[in-house]
């Protein structure tokens, strides 16, 4: 990797920006200053300086403001003037007391994501309280009991998507885990110069208006003379015959999205200085509104010891893919004072960010090529799910399978390998439990369940029953958590897996869930029907859970897109196979045909929002109210589902 | 009186289509809009939306009367019930002939793919001094076939008795991200002869065309292609014997247009 110098009229922009904020913005042509930002998130962490009473407070505007993005000016939603908004940071036992003012002319809230906190502090209109109002403050109040990388945002239509959010630190009260000598934080997000009411409105009327990597006239030649007329014909018509698009990877692309690290685009990138040999924490977090980003910094490996703000057993790796709305926590050692890219690919490779971590802000590292955009194989679809295992391992040299050989999913017998392409479901794989057939949920007693933290067994789809806003079911689903996801794992690169994941402490209390609640994800591309169970938010009745019931949350996901679901209020523990080692997250992002299990303790009464972190799939009802209450005396609730 | 006959007809899609608009797009009654706002701005539904898209809209130079003919398509409504206006037809801009078919229909989602629509169609024919009219109910589906065809097939059953049926198929082949062809056939059979709009039983025609866009927007496409007429039968007898052709080919360009 060889350092460039930047040209000079980033160069000057750059000097330009320092000038301005020291002061002499007066003699710019415009008021406005290219990638204006908080402090903090500029020059990285400092020591955090205690507070009286150990109450730490804030006070936030939200505003309509001009400001520079991507080289232009736009019109964003901010907080305290910035886009993301300032770095908020607490320590671990304090007090928060943020006050949230609204100058917009529309409602707003703030939900603090990832935060445990009483359901009507949380910041979801309609259910935590009725929103902020125009012109109104309002005063958050919450004790803070956990420490981590976490984020905030509104939850209020599409604000999202214009740039209101921002991260919110919490140091722990005792420092623990690996050494670091410095902090930086880095928001990942995606911006469009549309307004995002218009972007949702066009892929409603057509769902691919964003997608600019369509499989063309000339790529059916290209795989005609390489893998033969009949395969390339038979592919086509399989894909075809299905009305599916494999390269649906996103909804919306590097088409209308500028990615933004820091609020700052590739061109004019933000860059976190270090000094050599130094351990710095990267606190990563994926603020956007439809984007996934898979991250590395090219020839340095990342130790990951955090996910969902909750410490992990460290875990190196070359590259993650981060969902929408998780944060990850990397360690990384630069050994010497070159520059270094910090990459984060968009999923459909439709563009990227990029920042620098840097000596200073002139010397910059060249950015590698942007890969060629995936697409969806059957295993998306639920199909060969075993064939696709093997190609993963096979693709993988220097992969260390040994130390999790326990976590890589076992597939069911029966999946016939030759049958590919023919939807018979595998004859002897589990029995079906018709667990989700015209509800919402059901339960099973609890004498069926498996242990706690083990992975789901691969299960044959139903029918299906999702109606007419979901376009199809897979044929089976599985865990695909020892997977990397579309597009990763194809180019010798270690990819972090969630199978890999452990938490850094085991829980003393793991007791085992005693009912399953079983959701599908759906959705129709063509209809833009995002759903659960195929029915949208505005028609469906809440998840009830008695208070202290431990439960266990399978999601299968019945669309060929990715949904990064995300549960308010309680922790999930994910079933990666750890037993009671098995990672604490808030959000988890759910492949394509894929089963996943999660253990959620109902520890927190109130009214809770559980949805996909897609806004645009939020937005039109992938969302369902998570109603945590006391049982009513003499009765024990869904308990005795018997 | 014929004159302006002849301008309400020019005008009878146009104004179906903005009526439909203007009614699904209107004010909110202020109170709605006040407990949309404050109720966090989320509904979290699939929502509504209105479309408009002019599948046809081109002009032939070489075309028997020098047409303009549209194939205008609106719905308005949710993901699954939706108001539908269709219109298609020609004007001639040489011998003032026109002829359209205006539908207005409502139509369910009833499988992930498939619209079942049910409605009234009016089609109109005039030209050469004649004019005609006539009126009935039409069914039909709308939705995307497997393979990516586009597919509407729809049943016209007249107050006077006579049923036709109509089907139109079409296929975008993206030869590039934003170049696009598409080919597109229509066809027609009426199970009884209408003399007056030179339609005889049995398959009265088909038009197939071949049409390449590019995308400038996704929204905004101009196009050129091709476009072959037949006439059959007692059709193709009607067409002889009114001076005109049993069938033609002619170059067209237009403007595939939505919102």
């Amino acid at each position: 990797m060889s350092d460039l110098r930047l040209s000079s009229r980033v160069s000057r922009r750059r000097f330009v920006t320092t000038a301005a904020v020291i002061g002499a913005g007066s003699a710019l042509p415009s008021p406005l200053r290219a990638g204006q930002l908080d402090p903090e998130l500029d020059a990285g962490l400092g020591p955090l300086s205690p507070v009286p009473n150990n109450v730490r407070e804030y006070d936030l505007t939200i505003a309509e403001t001009m400001v520079r993005l991507d080289g232009r000016n736009a019109k964003a939603v901010t907080i305290n003037g910035t886009v993301p908004g300032p770095v908020l940071r607490f320590r671990e036992g304090e007090r928060a007391v943020i006050r949230v003012k609204n100058t917009l002319s529309e409602d707003t809230s703030i939900h603090w994501h990832g935060i445990i906190l009483p359901t009507d502090m949380d910041g979801v209109p309609g259910l935590s309280f009725a929103g902020i109002r125009p012109g109104e403050t309002f005063e958050y109040t919450f004790a803070i009991n956990q420490a981590g990388t976490y984020w905030y945002h509104s939850h209020s239509g599409l604000q999202e998507q214009l740039g209101h959010y921002g991260s919110l630190i919490v140091e722990p009260a005792q420092r623990i885990g690996p050494a670091y000598d410095r902090e930086h934080v880095i928001v990942l997000s995606d911006w469009t110069f549309e307004s995002p009411y218009r972007v949702l409105s066009r892929i409603k009327k057509q769902p691919d208006a964003y997608n600019f990597q369509r499989r063309t006239v000339f790529d059916f030649f290209r795989d005609v003379s390489r893998d033969g007329f009949s395969a390339a014909v038979s592919d086509r018509v399989m894909w075809a015959g299905m009305r599916m698009n494999p390269t649906d990877i996103a909804d919306v692309t590097g088409a209308t999205y500028s990615f933004l690290l820091n609020g700052r685009a590739a061109e004019e990138p933000w860059t976190g200085q270090f000094m050599p040999g130094e351990r710095v924490l990267l606190r990563i977090i994926n603020a956007g509104a439809g984007s996934h980003f898979d991250v590395r910094i090219p020839g340095v490996p990342m130790t990951v010891v955090q996910v969902s703000g909750q410490p992990v057993e460290p875990v190196e790796t070359d590259e993650f893919r981060i969902a929408l709305a998780e944060t990850y926590d990397v360690i990384v050692q630069l050994p010497d004072d070159r520059a270094y890219a910090v990459y984060a690919e968009a999923m459909d490779r439709s563009g990227f960010a990029a920042g620098m971590l840097s000596r200073s802000a002139g010397v910059v590292a060249a950015l590698p090529s942007r890969r060629r955009r995936p697409l969806l194989t059957m295993a998306d679809m639920g199909m060969d799910h075993g064939a696709m295992e093997g190609m993963d391992h096979s693709a993988m040299p220097g992969m260390d399978h040994g130390a999790h050989a326990d976590t890589v999913a076992v597939t069911s017998a029966g999946v016939d390998h030759a049958a590919m392409g023919h939807a018979m479901p595998p004859k002897a794989a589990a029995p079906a439990t018709d667990v989700h057939a015209g509800h919402d949920m059901s339960a099973m007693p609890a004498s069926t369940l498996r242990a706690p933290g083990t992975l789901p067994d691969e299960t044959p789809h139903g029918p299906d029953t999702h109606g007419v806003g979901n376009a199809m079911v897979p044929m089976s689903t599985k865990s695909r958590l020892d997977e990397p996801g579309v597009g990763l794992g194809e180019d010798g690169r270690r990819v972090l897996r969630c199978s890999e994941l452990r938490s850094a402490e085991p829980w003393a209390d793991f007791r085992a869930p005693t009912r399953e609640i079983e959701l599908h994800l759906t959705g129709n591309m063509e209809r833009y029907t995002w759903a659960i169970d195929g029915i949208p938010y505005d028609q469906a009745s809440p998840i009830e859970l008695t208070y202290n019931e431990r439960i266990r949350l399978t999601m299968v996901n019945d669309t060929m897109m990715n949904h990064p679901m995300h549960l308010h209020g309680m922790w999930m523990e994910l079933e990666n196979g750890h037993g009671n080692s098995s990672p604490r997250i808030h959000t988890i992002n759910v492949k394509p045909a894929e089963r996943v299990s999660l253990l959620v303790t109902a520890d927190a009464i109130g009214r809770w929002a559980f949805h996909c972190h897609v806004l645009y799939h939020m937005e039109v009802g992938m969302f369902r109210e998570v109603r945590v209450s006391k049982a009513a005396s003499g009765h024990e609730g869904h308990h005795d589902a018997a | 009186m014929m004159q302006l006959d002849r301008i309400a007809r020019f005008l009878a899609a146009p104004v179906l289509i903005a009526a439909m608009m203007v009614a699904s797009s209107g004010p909110l009654p202020a109170q709605v809009v006040d407990t949309l706002r404050h109720a966090g701005a989320h509904d979290m539904s699939w929502g509504r939306e209105t479309f408009l898209i002019s599948e046809v809209l081109e002009y032939a130079p070489s075309g028997a009367g020098r047409p303009v003919n549209y194939d205008l398509l609106a719905w308005s409504g949710g993901a699954v019930n939706r108001l539908w206006a269709k219109a298609d037809g020609g004007i001639a801009t040489l011998g003032g002939g026109m002829h359209g078919e205006y539908q207005l229909q409502y139509g369910r989602l009833v499988s992930p793919w498939w619209d079942a629509q049910i409605g009234v169609r009016v089609d109109q024919t005039s030209g050469s001094g004649t004019s005609a009219t006539r009126f009935g109910a039409v069914a039909g589906l709308q939705g995307l076939a497997p393979g990516w065809f586009e597919v509407e097939p729809s049943m016209f059953v007249t107050t006077d008795g006579n049923v036709s049926l109509d089907l139109t198929v079409s296929y975008d082949l993206y030869l590039t991200q934003r170049l696009v062809m598409q080919p597109r056939l229509e066809s027609a059979v009426s199970l009884r002869d209408e003399v007056e709009f030179g339609i005889g039983r049995g398959l009265s025609s088909t038009s197939f065309g071949v049409r390449t866009r590019i995308e400038i927007r996704r929204e905004f496409a101009p196009y050129i292609g091709v476009v072959w007429d037949r006439r059959y039968g007692r059709t193709a007898e009607f067409a002889r014997q009114s001076g005109a052709a049993a069938g033609e080919a002619r170059l067209v360009a237009g403007l595939r247009l939505w919102r």
